[in-house]
């Protein structure tokens, strides 16, 4: 070792630049830099934030507008039941008898009028049975006149109606009786009485209303079991109590089953199920939902059976549990169905790092994302601030005089402004205007840049003011070089200290201003995200309470990276200006 | 001195005067069919004045229907005057309104204040007598730290953990629900209950710049040539520091707090939204949110006045303190 050593000593001359280490300006900053604990804290902290918003974004698995869902299985209403109470009117094919009539039908029914009125048409209503009345449009065929006793009958001329010697009979008995309907050749007609003259009318039966519900077994007898014909043929047996009763060439037999009157039609001797009747008006909740007759039944009989839970194996042979709500005359069936929800507020797993937000998406992946554009505005606007100030505080050192006078009485100006109002009132004049929000970070970062300026360019003119007095700069008078070049190539290098650490610095304020505007609403808007605009959640004061991974890591990026900042602005102000240690 | 008290003067006027131009300018950008709209709001009010009438009166007064500049003259003829005009957002005076909110941020920043200055000096001069100490270091990063703290995101951890967590204060507000029923001396200690959360939010906001501003400036009147002759001379340590170098620091402290004038006065926007403080930040932050022209006109000017004026005190302390800047 020794002799080496010694070796080597001889063959260096005493000034050779290996003896001598000679530290370059920029190295004995990078020293004392690296020396101080610190700002290599911060430096490393740095390094982490843009590693993880850089790079996070591309080993993320997700992106940052993904909408997270999974199925849950809600109790979704099924079937709604209601005990109908009311009369249900079936309108013949082709005749018309509006809505709005029903009310109309409804009054005459409770008063037993009749007839009735409904616009310029006056209908008859008939009472076939308990609760089953059929409507007609009431046609004038006859008048009748009590002249002295004697009775005449005249038949209306357009009616086409001939008079037989059975409805001369039963017309007069009926109107010396007062009687308000008569039967006559199996038709029934009714009276109109208006003192001496009566009029006749024949009624067409056009509707039924009737308080049973009828459901068809399949989906083929739908159109029979809508059918007024049908209707009225069954509705007519009913009420007479028979147990049978042939409609369009068939015959149908009634069968009661569990509180349920099913009717089935005779099909070459083999009794087929065409549809039940009953009180109860079941009816499902939603589209994709098609309610067999057999289901209907069994709901019915459940309700009937007082019951709050039945059981219906579906079409997989699965038993499906139903549960039943009362409300009123109203029953609720309801069921729990799988249904495709989006996860919102999840808590922390090992697939979402730190859960998900109120619009279902990944935490983690959007303070990735938004990392990018809180580090990006904050760069862009720093370097616009710097250029900024360079271009002014250059000129303004330079020349001195009027134009210095000038520049800075702007600076005065811009420094008047009060700062977060005049953001503020950008960020609600672009919310009228509704900017894209793209767009939106653009703007913000430029009038960022533009009102921050100011600082810099003070910097920079003081020390171009004591600089442009030393002995380098009266030697580019001498030599003579173009004046853009002196202040750009000669001044403005020696301030390049000076500005890094300005720039470091003001990094973090800025980084923490477009936070609190984005916090505000007023910066980073939706889908875009920036830290900011991520503790916005906050606001809320239910997700400030329950859900703390989605605002806290946000606000601890945002310390950290401009804690960071500041500690490597502080390091290099050191490290340029060692006057400061003593 | 007096020559000098006038040119600042007139300086500060134009200065006020073109701030006002740009903020005037900014807020013209707001489309028309918003004013239509505002003013169709505000005539649905109850006890406002018709559509029209709110219309021409908002014309005539800012010239929404001219040019910029004509606009802005017609404003400032009637600002001269005193007239602010009346308030969109809060159907009254705009002076009347200000009136009413002012003394709550003052009362706030005033606490704010004299909390820092206690707390601050003393760490920051601390920190600069022993530099590159545990305690210099301690202070430094807790500066740091200070400074590194949005105002939303701490003010909504002390909420969590105070109001939530721990229920001590109120979420919002400044007085609570039973208020009315207290009796005066109840009431105001109500009031200080609800201050307490804003301030101490404000106050650690503000730890971090004025502790390494003092430590800064101690650390330069300490590597000074006066320092090392009182040294010389023999002076107990406790007079160097007090006497020698703390006076010669009070100096940039003193234009630092005169700085703090407009802060003082013109609230603290943020702090006071977050905790829904009705004073003049929270109230002009719902004002600019809303496009309330008249009132946000009156804040921007109101604020660029006292920014002036705080130049011009911190101009004239700076003679007062430093004999100095009084020859110069």
């Amino acid at each position: 070792m020794e002799t080496r050593n010694k070796g080597s000593f001889g063959t260096q001359k005493l000034d050779d630049e290996r003896r001598v280490r000679v530290l370059s300006p920029g190295m004995l900053v990078f020293k004392r830099f690296v020396r101080n604990k610190l700002a290599i804290t911060g430096l490393v902290i740095l390094i982490v934030m843009f590693a993880f918003s850089f790079l996070g974004g591309l080993f993320s698995p997700y992106t940052q507008a993904q909408v997270f869902k999974h199925d849950e299985a809600i109790m979704k209403e099924y079937a709604t039941c209601m005990l109908n109470t009311d009369l249900r009117y079936t309108v013949r094919k082709g005749a018309e008898f509006p809505d709005a009539a029903h009310a109309q039908a409804a009054l005459a029914i409770t008063q037993g009028n009749p007839s009735f009125t409904y616009g310029d048409r006056t209908y008859s209503l008939v009472k076939e049975g308990e609760d089953f009345y059929t409507i007609g449009d009431a046609i004038k065929i006859v008048e009748a006149r009590t002249l002295a006793n004697k009775f005449s009958l005249s038949a209306v001329k357009d009616s086409a109606f001939t008079i037989s010697p059975a409805f001369a009979a039963a017309a007069q008995t009926a109107i010396t009786a007062g009687a308000a309907q008569f039967k006559a050749d199996g038709d029934v007609y009714t009276v109109v009485n208006a003192g001496k003259t009566s009029a006749i009318y024949h009624v067409e039966s056009i509707a039924l209303a009737t308080k049973n519900v009828y459901d068809p077994y399949e989906e083929q007898y739908k159109d029979i079991a809508t059918d007024f014909g049908f209707r009225y043929a069954s509705e007519l047996a009913l009420s007479k109590g028979k147990t049978q009763f042939s409609f369009d060439g068939a015959n149908y037999s009634y069968e009661t089953i569990d509180g349920d009157i099913v009717v089935s039609k005779d099909e070459n001797g083999t009794a087929v199920a065409v549809c039940t009747i009953s009180d109860m008006l079941v009816s499902s909740k939603a589209n994709d939902i098609f309610l067999s007759s057999q289901e209907k039944s069994l709901i019915r009989n459940a309700i009937r059976a007082k019951e709050t839970e039945f059981v219906i194996q579906d079409a997989a042979g699965a038993n499906v549990e139903y549960r039943i709500d009362r409300v009123n005359q109203t029953y609720t069936v309801r069921t729990l169905t799988e249904s495709r929800v989006i996860t919102m507020y999840e808590f922390p797993t090992a697939a979402h790092l730190l859960g998900t937000d109120s619009n279902g998406m990944d935490v983690m992946t959007r303070l990735m994302y938004g990392g990018r554009i809180s580090l990006m505005v904050g760069f862009v606007v720093v370097f616009l601030e710097t250029f900024l100030g360079i271009v002014m505080g250059g000129i303004s050192g330079y020349f001195g005089g009027w134009i210095d006078t000038a520049i800075m009485r702007f600076v005065d100006l811009f420094n008047c402004i009060p700062f977060y109002p005049i953001v503020m009132i950008i960020g609600t004049v672009m919310d009228k205007m509704e900017i894209d929000p793209i767009k939106r970070i653009f703007i913000l970062m430029a009038v960022l840049g533009i009102l921050g300026w100011t600082s810099i360019a003070r910097v920079v003119r003081g020390q171009i003011l004591s600089l442009r007095e030393q002995d380098f700069m009266v030697a580019t008078e001498a030599t003579g070089i173009r004046v853009s070049r002196k202040i750009f190539k000669h001044l403005v290098p020696n301030v390049m200290p000076l500005l890094i650490v300005q720039a470091t610095m003001s990094l973090g304020g800025i980084i923490i201003t477009e936070a609190t505007l984005s916090f505000l609403g007023l910066g980073v808007k939706y889908p875009l995200a920036s830290w900011g605009s991520i503790i916005n959640a906050a606001t809320n004061v239910h997700i400030m309470t329950n859900y703390w991974f989605i605002w806290i890591p946000a606000g601890m990026l945002i310390v950290l990276t401009v804690l960071g900042f500041n500690f490597v602005g502080d390091g290099l102000r050191d490290a340029f200006d060692p006057k400061m240690k003593r | 001195m007096a020559k000098f008290i006038i040119r600042r003067l007139v300086l500060g006027a134009f200065i006020v005067f073109f701030g006002a131009l740009v903020a005037y300018a900014v807020i013209r950008c707001l489309p028309t069919s918003f004013i239509e709209r505002m003013a169709r709001q505000l005539s649905a009010l109850p006890g406002a004045k018709s559509y029209n009438e709110l219309l021409e009166q908002l014309n005539r007064m800012y010239g929404l229907d001219g040019s910029i500049l004509k606009g802005f003259f017609n404003w400032v003829g009637y600002a001269i005057r005193g007239d602010f005009g009346y308030s969109w957002k809060f159907n009254q005076p705009v002076v009347q309104k200000f009136n009413s909110v002012i003394w709550y941020s003052v009362i706030i920043n005033a606490f704010t204040f004299v909390l820092q200055a206690v707390i601050c000096i003393p760490l920051g001069i601390l920190a600069a007598r022993k530099q590159y100490s545990a305690t210099d270091y301690t202070v430094t990063v807790v500066a740091l730290m200070g400074i590194s703290l949005p105002t939303f995101f701490l003010a909504t951890l002390l909420k969590y953990f105070f109001s939530i967590k721990l229920g001590w204060f109120d979420l919002y507000g400044i007085v609570g629900r039973m208020h009315e029923q207290m009796t005066t001396w109840q009431q105001v200690v109500d009031i200080g209950h609800h201050m307490v959360l804003p301030v101490v939010t404000l106050m650690i906001l503000s730890i971090g710049g004025l502790m390494r501003y003092t430590r800064t400036n101690m650390l330069e009147v300490l590597n000074a040539d006066y320092i090392r002759t009182a040294r010389a001379k023999g002076l107990p340590e406790r007079v160097v520091i007090n006497k020698h170098a703390f006076r010669n620091t009070m100096i940039p402290l003193i234009s630092y707090a005169s700085y703090l004038l407009p802060n003082m006065f013109g609230g603290a926007m943020i702090t006071e939204t977050l905790f829904q403080i009705p004073g003049i930040g929270y109230i002009s932050y719902q004002a600019i949110t809303q496009g309330d022209i008249p009132f946000t006109m009156f804040y921007i000017v109101f604020i660029e006045v006292l920014t002036q004026v705080s130049l011009i005190i911190a101009d004239i302390s700076y003679a007062v303190a430093d004999p100095r800047v009084r020859a110069n």
